[in-house]
């Protein structure tokens, strides 16, 4: 069982934040790891930039522009992750596109995920039949989890399927968008949390794209195992003279501590 | 013919690299596309409209000046002359009765030069159905007069202000509204590129082309195989839709143009068989100009019909298969070409198809052959590009 897996069997609630590597500086990718862990993030996943962003909203997509033009990629983010475990304990999951996976070689990215200590891995364009026949393997023997994201249109059939194929969580796309913060939760969306809810699936759900505050977060818990927030994170980082304290304020607004 | 397999490749290229959200909308269309296209009443109907709205069979036009240039028999295939300017209307046709069979209200689509983008915006006028097309703000203001058109005939025209701000972003824009409009929308893709079944829906839309080219050679010279068929390729639908019926006909040598830019080794370039590999680019594994790193290369050519990093799967693999050969036009290139096709039959090109015409006097041709060139569309839309290169 990985950090992942054992995460999801000991707590509920979770928050999981997505932030661009090598944004806005190339070295703040580890800072950032450490202060999230620091202000009591419980996972997070760092997107590997692309320059084709096709599922991403603009935010995402100018941090990733920002990224590439630091000089981020993945040998360099392989790098900057190479003593992250000495520093940080929570589950890292990467996220990116296929196309600088597959021209760094698909062992190859598995072997450094194993080695840097990554847990997961989401590429939202490798549809599950493609991962099924040509990778799950590859995955499998490194231990590596994978995630699949459902949406509100993925017929319940095929959220079955995608549900015993993930070894990580199902990543529920919030409504039909891209990604990018929004405000408030429609009644569309709560009879999609409530259909899913309801069919007693056996992986965790995270609920991602357009989870920005404190109200939608501790709503969407009611019906998963946490959400993700990503755009709005991007954008306070952005502007941050202060990344530690910035984050631990961010964090705690979306989530206050008992304490 | 060549078909790709139930998943959409073909040998390693095409495929539906796609995030899920776009799933259950692509799934609906592989599902559909076949039995709808092989339909009577859509073939009678596609038909109609080809003959009595876009004004086919396009003429084969004997070039008799530029035949006597090159020391060969020449022939036109007259795209330009289909209605609104060019071969796109093939395909938009096609796709709007595939829309308004599946029920779709609103259509969305990406342009380059602007061709496709009034294309769609002209059968979207004709049936009564909401257009949003997406255009990069670079080629905004290159195609002026495009743009004008479409918003004439009722089209919204958004701008995509990512990258370049050509093509490629507009294609990314309008993928990004699919996602984000997944139950009355139809993406209306303008080429043979994108996630399976696009390049081979679109392949088949366009391969009119090549059964009229058949017909009418078989009239005016007893014979329906030509020695070149020749066409410029951006994602290459005039280029597939020339070369579907010819494709087993091994005798007909077929020649696609991409565009150079200041040419291939100049780092300003689109030419993606020339200067790219293998990778992802909108859903379809084909040849992609690329980093090292798999990050797309940002494209260049005059031409914003063929500035696109990428090309469809079916041309990455007959380039493979060596069924077809593959040339890189340069801007220079092409422009000579546009003058020379104006002075010596009288016919503008557009950019696009003058990368077609440029092959001509590479080729070592013979008295005996015939060679079919697709002019894909007129120069109308180039005019300011035209009025700066030649001082007009
Ligand atoms: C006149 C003309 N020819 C060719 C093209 C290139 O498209 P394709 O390669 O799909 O034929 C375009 C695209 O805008 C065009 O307008």
């Amino acid at each position: 069982m990985n950090r992942l897996n054992s995460l999801f069997a000991n707590k509920k609630d979770l928050l999981s934040i997505y932030f661009t590597a090598g944004f806005p500086r190339l070295d703040d990718t580890v800072p950032i790891l450490k202060a999230l862990e620091t202000s009591g993030v419980d996972f997070v996943e760092i997107g590997m930039p692309f320059s084709d962003p096709l599922a991403d909203g603009p935010v995402i997509q100018k941090s990733s522009t920002t990224a590439l033009e630091n000089g981020m990629s993945l040998t360099v983010l392989f790098k900057q992750l190479e003593n992250v475990r000495r520093e940080v304990s929570m589950p890292i999951v990467l996220m990116g596109y296929l196309n600088p996976v597959l021209r760094f070689g698909v062992e190859r990215f598995l072997d450094k995920c194993k080695e840097t200590g990554v847990d997961g891995v989401i590429l939202p364009d490798l549809p599950f039949e493609m991962y099924r026949e040509q990778y799950s393997h590859l995955f499998e023997e490194r231990g590596i989890s994978n995630t699949f994201l459902i949406t509100p249109q993925t017929p319940p059939d095929r959220v079955r399927l995608l549900d015993e194929n993930t070894t990580g969580f199902l990543y529920m796309v919030s409504s039909a968008a891209v990604t990018g913060a929004k405000t408030g939760l429609n009644q569309f969306q709560i009879d999609y949390f409530t259909r899913i809810r309801d069919m007693e699936l056996k992986s965790p759900k995270m609920v991602g794209f357009g989870i920005s505050n404190q109200e939608s977060f501790s709503e969407v818990c009611k019906y998963a195992n946490g959400a993700i927030v990503g755009s709005a994170f991007i954008r306070m980082i952005e502007n941050s003279n202060n990344i530690a304290e910035d984050i631990d304020g961010f964090i705690c607004s979306l989530k206050p501590r008992n304490d | 013919m060549i078909e790709p397999n139930n998943k959409g490749f073909y040998g390693e290229y095409g495929g539906a690299y796609i995030p899920e959200m776009l799933i259950p909308n692509i799934e609906e269309l592989r599902a559909k596309y076949l039995d709808i296209l092989n339909s009577e009443s859509f073939r009678k109907e596609y038909h109609l409209l080809l003959c009595d709205y876009a004004g086919r069979p396009s003429p084969l036009f004997k070039a008799e000046r530029l035949s006597a240039k090159y020391n060969a028999n020449i022939w036109l295939k007259r795209e330009d002359l289909n209605h609104t300017g060019s071969h796109k209307l093939n395909n938009t046709i096609g796709q709007i009765l595939l829309a308004r069979e599946m029920g779709r209200k609103r259509i969305i689509a990406e342009t380059g030069a602007g061709q496709h983008g009034v294309a769609t915006a002209t059968v979207c006028a004709l049936m009564g159905l909401d257009c949003v097309v997406y255009m990069g703000a670079t080629d905004i203001e290159r195609q002026a007069p495009n743009v004008a058109r479409m918003r004439m005939l009722g089209a919204e025209v958004r701008p995509a202000t990512s990258g370049n701000k050509t093509l490629k972003d507009a294609t990314n824009e309008a993928l990004r509204d699919w996602i984000a409009n997944p139950l009355d929308t139809f993406y209306l893709i303008g080429s043979v590129v994108g996630p399976h079944p696009y390049p081979d829906m679109v392949a088949r839309l366009q391969a009119i082309i090549s059964s009229e080219i058949k017909e009418q050679l078989k009239s005016k010279i007893g014979t329906n195989l030509p020695d070149y068929v020749i066409a410029c390729v951006g994602g290459g639908s005039n280029a597939a839709g020339s070369f579907y019926h010819f494709l087993e006909d091994e005798s007909v040598k077929l020649i696609g143009t991409e565009a150079a830019g200041l040419g291939v080794n100049s780092g300003e370039t689109a030419a993606s068989m020339a200067c790219g590999d293998k990778g992802i680019i909108h859903g379809s594994m084909t040849y992609l100009m690329q980093s090292d790193d798999g990050q797309i290369t940002e494209p260049y050519s005059i031409s914003a019909g063929l500035d696109y990093p990428g090309i469809g799967p079916l041309h990455a693999f007959l380039k493979d298969s060596k069924r077809a050969d593959y040339m890189p036009i340069t801007d220079d290139e092409a422009l000579d070409a546009v003058m020379e096709l104006t002075r010596l039959e009288g016919i503008i090109p557009a950019l696009e198809s003058a990368h077609a015409l440029a092959v001509l006097p590479k080729l070592k041709l013979k008295t005996s052959d015939h060679v079919v060139v697709t002019v894909s569309g007129r120069g109308d839309k180039d005019m300011k590009t035209y009025m700066e290169r030649f001082n007009l």
